[in-house]
Parts: structure tokens; sequence; C-alpha cells
């Protein structure tokens, strides 16, 4: 009996140990996962000359904003070489543009269309409908390379190389993962008032805009997030058809920058301002959204 | 469960609801009836399918058996390409390093964030942390990359300041050969690591808590709670991360992009970045798209075996 007694308070003792423990490792894994931008953060502040020399100290070593002017070109080459940077600049604004109407064309299209066609998917009956849906949804496994290749070629016979839309066409009418995640929705959505609404003469474009869109729009609004942020972060189309700087996004910027630094003493706090202003719009959608979004990874979410 | 049960009410609704008279035909006539809305719903989707999966999936494959350097036209040369990829040390060179890749970031990825999403469960399910840890993956690759190529920087970067402080070599993370694809796969399992977990996690959430309780009446310890009910109804979960990580893993051009471009001399070539070299840089389309072929093939191929002997598609719940 003692023994009983006296392992009761010595279990809750080790399960509070174990808690503590599996804390300490979550916090650590958190901390793996946002301490980088810290440093990021410290190192576009930093100037580049006093990097080497302090290069362990957590505030920014000789603090200053020369590497975020060198960026947006505010500097002249003189100034930009004195400070470490090697002339190169990123055109923010133009970049910024460019990958704003990427990714908002692209995720308009792509949601608003894939809704039409995942409501021809769950609401309409229609003879082979599930066989064109699988057939759809096996352009998930088909690697993007695969059909890139022909798509470019695709887009270069039609002039398009190096124009907007040639690089939103082929993600402008639809994505295979769109399609079956609205699918999912609509499927679970009650009948009864669509029935209701096609007893008064409603006809589908009515029902479509006006009941089935309305009530899907929670889910419809994450889809789009979703789609913007993995369009804001596409690299390999846009440096494949769009790589001058009338119509660089974001990404394929940074990746010119980079190459353009000194391959000896890279210019790091330029390099790092510039990666840290590629990365906050969507920081900033993170901030705003981080809600919706985390919530949206289950299985509908996976991508 | 939800749509199971919405959709199998519906015929039960309309066979009972056949009491304001004209309902009853109209309900047994619109299977046909919906075939040209539906034309008109997917037109779009349908047009973006054929222009830009469907036809260049066989325009891909027929590129495959030309010699077609983009100026002028392709010419059937039959399977020269695949001869010369049998014998092309390049590619066989690719594959390896590819799948060194795919193993290091999958293995580690996968454990870690199934580790992470149990002691997730246990003790924290804040939105707070959820987010952090999915911060990373948020961030386009690009960034991933020149994040690290910093961080792991020879002479300045902090993790060989660490290094060397502990009185270890430094270590020349990208420019080393032995360490150029171990780096790759580090920094995408960096990047991927807290959305596996989050992913497992939502799996785990879905796992009834009473047979937790059932199982702590009978005495079972977390040991055998954890193999006799978390691991088998987690399985197909983790069996469909392990299918769609590896197939995104087998696929990684983007870092290699930005930090080593293939280097040092061969090291990090992977595939996807050896077919964008073949056909972007050397004209090479044919060749190229006889590799894309390849790697679709062995994409497939994985996705079978996995589904086949970690049986993905079936519950352990009889």
């Amino acid at each position: 009996m003692t023994t009983a007694t006296s392992a009761i308070p010595a279990r809750s003792r080790r399960l509070n140990w174990r808690r503590a423990g599996a804390w300490a490792l979550v916090v650590l894994a958190v901390a793996v996962s946002i301490l980088p931008f810290y440093w990021v953060l410290r190192t576009s502040l930093s100037s580049n000359s006093a990097l080497a020399s302090n290069a362990s100290n957590l505030l920014p070593a000789d603090f200053n904003l020369g590497a975020y002017k060198r960026v947006f070109g505010l500097q002249t080459a003189q100034e930009s070489m004195a400070e470490g940077g090697s002339g190169a600049k990123i055109d923010f604004w133009i970049y910024l543009r460019n990958t704003v109407i990427f990714s908002a064309v692209t995720t308009a299209g792509a949601v608003f269309f894939s809704s039409m066609a995942a409501y021809a998917f769950s609401r309409l009956r229609w003879r082979g409908r599930n066989a064109v849906f699988s057939l759809f949804l096996a352009t998930m496994m088909v690697p993007p390379i695969f059909t890139a290749l022909p798509n470019f070629l695709l887009i270069k016979n039609l002039g398009l190389l190096n124009t907007m839309l040639g690089m939103v066409l082929p993600y402008l009418f639809m994505t295979p993962f769109a399609i079956f995640f609205l699918r999912q929705f609509f499927l679970n959505m009650s009948r009864e008032v669509e029935e209701a609404a096609m007893l008064d003469g409603a006809k589908h474009l009515r029902i479509f805009f006006q009941i089935v869109l309305p009530n899907a729009a929670a889910p419809i609004a994450t889809l789009a997030l979703l789609t913007f942020i993995g369009q804001w972060n596409e690299y390999f189309w846009p440096l494949l058809v769009g790589n001058q700087d009338n119509v660089r996004v974001l990404t394929v910027g940074l990746g010119v920058f980079k190459s353009q630094s000194p391959q000896g003493a890279p210019d790091w706090s330029g390099l790092m301002a510039a990666t840290l202003i590629s990365a906050l719009p969507v920081l900033l959608l993170f901030v705003a959204f981080g809600k919706r979004i985390v919530n949206s990874i289950g299985f509908s979410g996976i991508k | 469960m939800t749509t199971t049960t919405a959709r199998g009410a519906v015929p039960a609704r309309k066979a009972s609801g056949t009491g304001p008279g004209s309902a009853a035909p109209r309900a047994r006539r619109r299977p046909r009836s919906d075939l040209r809305v539906a034309l008109f719903f997917i037109a779009p989707a349908m047009l973006g399918f054929v222009v830009f999966y469907l036809v260049p999936s066989i325009r891909g494959l027929y590129l495959s058996f030309t010699e077609y350097n983009i100026l002028g036209t392709p010419k059937w040369i039959g399977g020269a390409n695949y001869a010369a990829i049998a014998k092309d040390p390049l590619f066989w060179n690719a594959l390896g390093v590819t799948t060194e890749y795919v193993l290091i970031n999958i293995v580690l990825q996968t454990a870690l964030a199934l580790g992470l999403a149990l002691l997730m469960h246990r003790v924290a399910k804040s939105t707070f942390i959820r987010g952090s840890l999915l911060l990373p993956y948020l961030m386009a690759n690009v960034i991933a990359a020149l994040l690290w190529f910093w961080l792991l920087d020879y002479q300045i970067g902090i993790v060989n300041n660490l290094i060397d402080a502990m009185g270890l070599p430094r270590i020349a993370f990208f420019g080393n050969e032995e360490w150029a694809i171990p780096t790759q796969a580090l920094i995408n399992t960096w990047r991927h690591m807290g959305y596996t977990a989050l992913l497992i996690f939502a799996g785990l959430q879905a796992i009834p808590q009473h047979l937790y309780e059932v199982a702590n009446l009978d005495g079972a310890s977390p040991f055998q709670t954890f193999r006799k009910i978390t691991m088998p109804l987690l399985r197909p979960v983790i069996v469909l991360v392990l299918v769609v990580t590896v197939i995104g893993s087998f696929q990684v051009f983007d870092t290699v992009a930005v930090t080593t471009q293939g280097g040092p001399i061969n090291a990090s070539r992977v595939l996807q970045y050896y077919i964008y070299q073949r056909a972007f840089t050397e004209s090479d389309f044919g060749y190229g798209s006889a590799l894309a072929v390849i790697l679709f093939v062995i994409l497939a191929l994985v996705a079978f075996i996995q589904m086949k002997f970690l049986r993905g598609n079936e519950s352990d719940l009889d």
C-alpha cells in the first residue's frame, strides 16, 4: 500500500518533467523556424563591412539602412561600392507590381473557373462526370517540368515569351487542386435551398452565383489565399517565360540579384535586405490571415 | 461522414417528396438535362486542361523521341534519346544525387514532423505555435535558399561561427562535394518540417479521444497506447504525407538553382536541374523531354510502390 500511495506523486512528477521536456522541444522547433528570419533582419540592418568582424553579436553590426538604399537603387554606384555592394539593385517596385499582377490574375482566374468546374463535378448530373473528374485529378500526379517544356514551346510559338499574358496563361483556367478542394465543399452543401430555387424557376447560373458561391465564401477565400501565396512563391515557370525586367517577378529578381553579387565577398546585408523585402508581402498576409491559413492545413489542404 | 449522408439523403427526399405534382417528373428528367449546363460550367477548366496539361503531356512524350533544338522542326529519331540517357554518366549521377537528397530529406523531415506532431498533440495546440512552425513553408524556396546561403556561409555565417566556437572545423556546406546534397536536404527539411507536422497533427486530432480514455483505464503505458492506437490509426495519414512529400522532394530545383547551380562539379546536379540545363541552357529539347519522361515514370513508380507496400488506402480500423 505504501508503495502505491508514494508512487502516485512520483508518477505525476515524472509526467510534469515529461511535459516540461515536451514543451522545451516544441519551443526549440519554434525557435528554429523563426530565429533565422531575425538573423536576416539583423544582417539587413548592419553595414556589410562590419559583418565580418562582428559576426555573432545579436544586434546589428554598425546599424544603418544602407543595404535598403542599395537594393532600392537610392545610392549612387560609388556609394554602393564603398559600402561593399556590387552596384546591383532590385527594381523592387517593378518586380513587386509584376508579382502582384501575376499572383492576383492567376489566383482570380484559377479560383473562379475551378469553382465553376467544381460545381459541374458536384451539383450537376451528367454522364462521364466521374471519368472526367478522375482525368483532371490525374494531372496532379504529372510533374510540372514534364508539361513545362511543351508549354514553354507553345508560349514561345505564340510570341508570348516575356509577356505577362504568357506567364499567366497556364495557370489561368484551373488548377487540379482547386477543383478537388472546392468539389469537396460543394458536395457537402445542402441541396434544399438550391432545389427550392430550382422550383422557382432559377437557372443554374443564378444558383451558382447567388447560392453556391456565397455559401462557399469561406473555403473559396481560403483557397484563394493558399493559391495566391503559392503563386507569389513560384519560381520555375516565371524563370522560363519571364526573365526580362518588364515582367520579372520578385523570386526571379532575387535570384538575379544574388548571381550579380561578387563570389568571394558577397554583399550580405544587401542580399538579406532584398530577401526580407521580397518576403514582406507574404509576411503581411500571414499576420492578417494567419489563423485561416493555419487551420486550412489538414487533409483537404494537402498539396 | 457528412458527405455520404448529404448525398444519400437526396434520393430519399426525392422519392418521398413527390407531393407537389410537377416535381417528380422534373427530378427524374434531371440526370440527362444537366449535360449542356455542365458543358458550359466546365468549358474554361476544360480549355485549360486540354491546352496546358493534356496536349503538352502528349507533345512531351512525342518530343522525347525527337531531336529538337527549338529552332527548326523536331526530327524523329526513335528511342535514340533514351539509349543515350542509359549511357549518360551525368544522368546516372543526377539520379544518384537526387535519390540521396530524397532519402535524407524525407527520413529527417518525416521523423522530425512526426515527433513534433506528437509533442504538439500532447502539450501545445495553440494557433501561434502552429503558425510559427508553418512560417518557413510560406516563404518562397528562393528565400529559404538565400537565407541559409547566408547562415551557412563558410567565412562569417552564424552556423560556422558556432561550429568554430565549439572547437570543431568549419564546414563548407555549399562548396564541399560531400556536403552539397545534405545541405540542400537540410534546407528543404527546415522549410517543410512544420508543414508536415501540421498535416500529421491534423491526423492525430481526428483520432477519437475515447480510445485513449479506454486505454488509460485499462492501464496501458504511453508506449503501448502509441503502438496499439496512435500508430495504426495514423498510418494512412503518414502514407499520404509520404507519397506527397516524396513526389515533391524528387522535383527539387529552386534551392539548387539559386545556391550551388549543380556544383561543386556535379555534386548537386539533381534531376530537375539537369533537365532544365539540357532543355534550356543547351537547347536540347528532345533530350530534356526524354529525361522528363523518365522523371515522370520514376515518380509514378515510387507513388505506386508506396501505396502498395504501405497499404495507404486501407485503414487498420476493422
